[in-house]
């Protein structure tokens, strides 16, 4: 690890064929600057991503990285995580992958309390496969799926979080850089599984969830008194889905991840020494 | 075998059969007999009914039979279940006391003893001794000294305590007295012992203790009969060799938290049966693709669907040759006997990280959930050796960076294993995905690089039949004009067949196969039988057409897989090559 890693030391030489304006492009840039400025390098980083366009995420930046099934980026994390707890290890993937396909994992990833970051890139849209609802599409949403406007509610992805013990559960947007950055950076730190979900428009697809929209809708739980510990306060701003709140809208500061209730602390990747010989004793077990 | 002996335990499911049945397996096991043991969980009749079995004879023993000696009916309906099973002279041990075993009426021909099991457990110091009275009292029957039982009584309940333990040694002794003493039966049986040291174990436990003797160091499961008994069996013994086992929210969950261990470079493994192959298939092509060495146990069991949740099938041989979308790259391995899961299970490890490739390692339940003996230099820890493959360490890295200094993860050798830098590596970041890709691991759906790709993977299956040695076992006589071919656990009861057929006057030549894929060549010992035979576990003779299939070698193979239909003009010309070509047919793929 480096002290002098910059955040273009995570980009890969793939040029990004996202649509221009995409907000996956400054979603991806705070996430690089968040690994650089919290010290770590590409060497030492483990990147999982979804599939979607948010997906891309792991050609477009440069580390050890996996791309895998639609829907699995959490397990993979959570393993590599566990295999060896000296990565740093970033998930990210999109509102599709995350919450609709991904949900199960979604849930039992933030239960378990796993010391990984998972920045979901809510477009509220499936921007690869050309533009269907998604979970968080809001409700009355036209598209070519659903002509006439969707009839199931959004889910509430900080509330699923909450509910399922989350321990640092926040929200940015792709084009508030600094701010955007400041969060993801904050759950790197947190010592569990810290969750951003961000708004990251897609252009294309979605005309409703738009810059526009987002900018003035948008309410920074800095500028209120909002304090992230307090857990009541957290669930009273989560349960209100009206306010597009950025920020940290709760934390655990009492925190303690999986693989530190579990006692797992070692690199894994090394043959535990003398296993072979040392197994001799599970032999006579057996007697 | 003369000194065979077939004992049972049988009642309903709660009643402890299991637990009483192992103590009785282990006492003979430490006595130097030979223990083959197997379960009956569901019932003929209606369910509930549960059936702990052990067949025990001083030489080894490979395989059950439908006889039964010795029964302890805990319920009248365990007879029925056993009808066919006991025979004139069995031994039926039951408690007359109890009303529901009040008019019990012990078949024609068999002896049916009366052993008050629930007042002597009481007189020993509580009800709940009650199996353990019959172990007494069915000691005495196979002449098989009661002071045996009491290690195996220590095993069972030290854990609770000395009073607890000498209790259940009085239970014993109750039993055993009550048979002597108040009976008349005269000794049939007699049990001879050695001073033999043996171990006791089931498939399951047998691929578990190989995968930590192998460096396994992460596990992750779903719990699925009969595959379960590997995740509980590394729970609380891998942590002491630095691993971990977690138990996740599904198999599709499992199968990538392990790729990702693996990913990170530990050993991994998970382990599922037929209704978690099917999740797991999703991720599968993942596997092999992202060239991630993976080790993928399945216990099988009988399908489709849920089917038969606690009975034998070997119905997933294509379910585990074919599954997933694509064409996927695999090693397919199959142990035959329980020793064997220890072998298969440790060389399953080394072929997936030599060959950065996923590695099914199958056993079906009869072999996951019987127990048998085995002397314990069986499981050589000493022999056992472990090849991480072609693992770069940070001196490697620098050959395998292309022009700019990307790391090769996936570059095109000879022998198609490529370069693995486990993340940390310095210099070595680089991605993998499941999209095609290029040899930096980058997306890509170039025509030549993807044929270039796709050739690569394949080549590794090539390369491993060339250097490995997947071979099968011969019994029987060489010479016979008849073949059996069978795979998985049939082994063992083929080969005690294979004595009864000789007796009447039909030679065999028996041919066991541990490996599906790829497989032996067997095309000139089937060419060379007058009839073949091919014993397996299923209705459709999933390996008998495997076998058909390699022997038959008439089809020339046009393909394409760039990613483009085939044109008019291309087809005439490679047909037309087709006929020209001298060679012979191509070679079957094996
Ligand atoms: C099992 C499976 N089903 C469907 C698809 C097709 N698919 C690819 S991406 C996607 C949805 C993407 O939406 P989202 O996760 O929101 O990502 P975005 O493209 O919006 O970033 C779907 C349905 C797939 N790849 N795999
Ligand atoms: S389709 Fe939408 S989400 Fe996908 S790249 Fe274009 S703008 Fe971004
Ligand atoms: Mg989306």
């Amino acid at each position: 690890m480096s002290s002098d890693t910059h955040f273009t030391d995570f980009k890969s030489d793939k040029q990004p064929t996202w649509c221009p304006g995409c907000g996956d492009f400054g979603t991806m840039n705070g996430m690089m600057k968040a690994l650089a400025e919290t010290g770590n390098d590409p060497d030492n980083t483990f990147v999982v991503a979804g599939i979607g366009c948010s997906g891309k995420i792991g050609t477009y930046m440069h580390s050890y990285a996996l791309h895998g099934v639609h829907g699995r980026a959490l397990p993979v994390g959570t393993g590599v995580k566990l295999a060896n707890p000296n990565l740093e290890v970033m998930v990210a993937g999109g509102d599709g992958d995350g919450y609709s396909i991904g949900v199960g994992h979604f849930i039992h990833a933030v239960r378990r309390n796993i010391d990984i970051t998972y920045v979901v890139m809510d477009n509220r849209i499936y921007g690869l496969t050309k533009g269907q609802a998604s979970p968080t599409s809001r409700q009355g949403f036209e598209t070519a799926t659903s002509p006439d406007g969707t009839v199931e509610p959004p889910v509430n992805p900080q509330a699923l979080a909450l509910a399922a013990g989350g321990t640092f559960i926040a929200q940015s947007f792709s084009s508030d850089s600094q701010r955007h950055t400041e969060l993801v950076k904050q759950a790197v730190e947190h010592d569990g599984f810290g969750f951003v979900n961000v708004f990251s428009p897609c252009v294309t697809f979605n005309d409703v969830d738009t810059y526009d929209y987002f900018r003035d809708a948008i309410v920074d739980l800095d500028e209120t008194d909002h304090d992230p510990g307090n857990y009541q306060a957290a669930r009273d701003k989560i349960m209100d889905p009206s306010t597009e709140h950025i920020g940290i809208l709760y934390q655990n500061e009492d925190s303690v991840p999986y693989s530190d209730r579990e006692g797992i602390d070692e690199n894994m990747a090394d043959i535990p020494e003398g296993a072979p010989e040392r197994a001799d004793r599970l032999v006579r077990e057996f007697y | 075998m003369e000194d065979d002996l077939n004992w049972a335990i049988g009642g309903e499911a709660g009643d402890g059969i299991d637990s009483t049945g192992k103590i009785f397996a282990r006492a003979l096991s430490r006595a130097g007999r030979h223990v083959f043991t197997s379960k009956d969980f569901a019932s003929r009749i209606r369910g509930g009914y549960t059936a702990y079995k052990v067949r025990t004879s001083v030489d080894r023993v490979e395989s059950v039979v439908d006889r039964l000696d010795v029964l302890i009916a805990l319920t009248e309906r365990t007879i029925d279940e056993n009808l066919d099973e006991l025979q004139e002279g069995s031994v039926v041990i039951y408690d007359g006391e109890q009303t529901t075993m009040a008019d019990v009426e012990v078949p024609e021909g068999m002896i049916g003893l009366e052993v008050p099991l629930n007042s002597l457990a009481e007189e020993a110091g509580g009800a709940i001794m009650r199996n353990v009275v019959a172990l007494g009292a069915a000691s005495e029957v196979a002449g098989f000294p009661v002071e045996y039982l009491d290690e195996a009584l220590v095993k069972r309940f030290g854990e609770k305590g000395e009073a607890i333990v000498a209790n259940n040694r009085e239970a014993a002794r109750l039993g055993r007295d009550f048979v002597r003493k108040e009976t008349d039966y005269s000794d049939e049986f007699s049990l001879e012992t050695t001073d033999e040291d043996y171990v006791l174990l089931n498939g399951d436990e047998a691929i578990g203790m190989a995968a930590i003797a192998a460096g396994c160091r992460f596990y992750a499961g779903y719990p699925i009969t009969p595959a379960t008994d590997i995740m509980e069996y590394l729970t609380g013994r891998i942590e002491e060799f630095g691993g971990a086992v977690v138990q996740a929210e599904d198999e599709l969950s499992a199968i990538n938290m392990a790729l990702g261990a693996a990913r990170a470079g530990a050993r991994a493994m998970t382990g599922t049966s037929g209704p978690g192959i099917d999740l797991m298939s999703e991720t599968f092509g993942l596997v092999a693709t992202s060239e991630t060495p993976l080790v993928i146990a399945n216990v099988m069991r009988s399908g489709p669907s849920t089917g038969m949740p606690t009975k034998q099938e070997q119905g997933d041989l294509n379910a585990m040759l074919y599954g997933g979308h694509g064409e996927i790259p695999r090693f397919v391995l199959a142990p035959t006997t329980i020793g064997e899961c220890f072998d298969r299970t440790v060389e399953a490890f080394n072929l997936a990280e030599k060959y950065q490739i996923p590695v099914y390692l199958t056993a079906d339940l009869a072999l996951a959930v019987t127990e048998q003996t085995y002397s314990p230099e069986r499981f050589d820890m000493e022999s056992v050796e472990i090849d991480r493959g072609k693992v770069v360490d940070p001196d490697g890295v620098e050959e395998w960076l292309d022009e700019k200094g990307r790391f090769r993860a996936h570059a095109a050798t000879e022998d198609g294993v490529s370069p693995r830098a486990l993340p940390g590596t310095p210099d070595a970041a680089h991605m993998t995905t499941g999209l095609e890709h290029d040899e930096l691991g980058r997306r890509t759906e170039e025509e030549d690089v993807r044929v270039e790709q796709v050739q690569k993977r394949q080549r590794k299956v090539e390369t491993a039949r060339e250097r490995e040695d997947f071979d099968h076992r011969e019994f029987g006589d060489p010479d016979a004009d008849t073949l059996v071919i069978s795979w998985g656990s049939n082994e063992g009861a083929m080969r005690e067949a294979l004595g009864m057929l000789e007796d009447r006057g039909i030679d065999v030549r028996f041919l066991s196969v541990p490996y599906i894929y790829p497989r032996p060549d067997l095309t000139d010992e089937v060419e060379s039988a007058e009839d073949v035979i091919v014993v397996e576990c299923n209705a459709t003779g999933q390996f008998a057409d495997l076998i058909e299939h390699d022997t038959l070698s008439r089809v020339q193979r046009v393909t394409k897989y760039t990613g483009v239909r085939f044109k008019a003009d291309e087809l005439a010309n490679e047909i037309e090559a087709a006929i020209a070509d001298e060679r012979a047919p191509q070679e079957v793929k094996r």
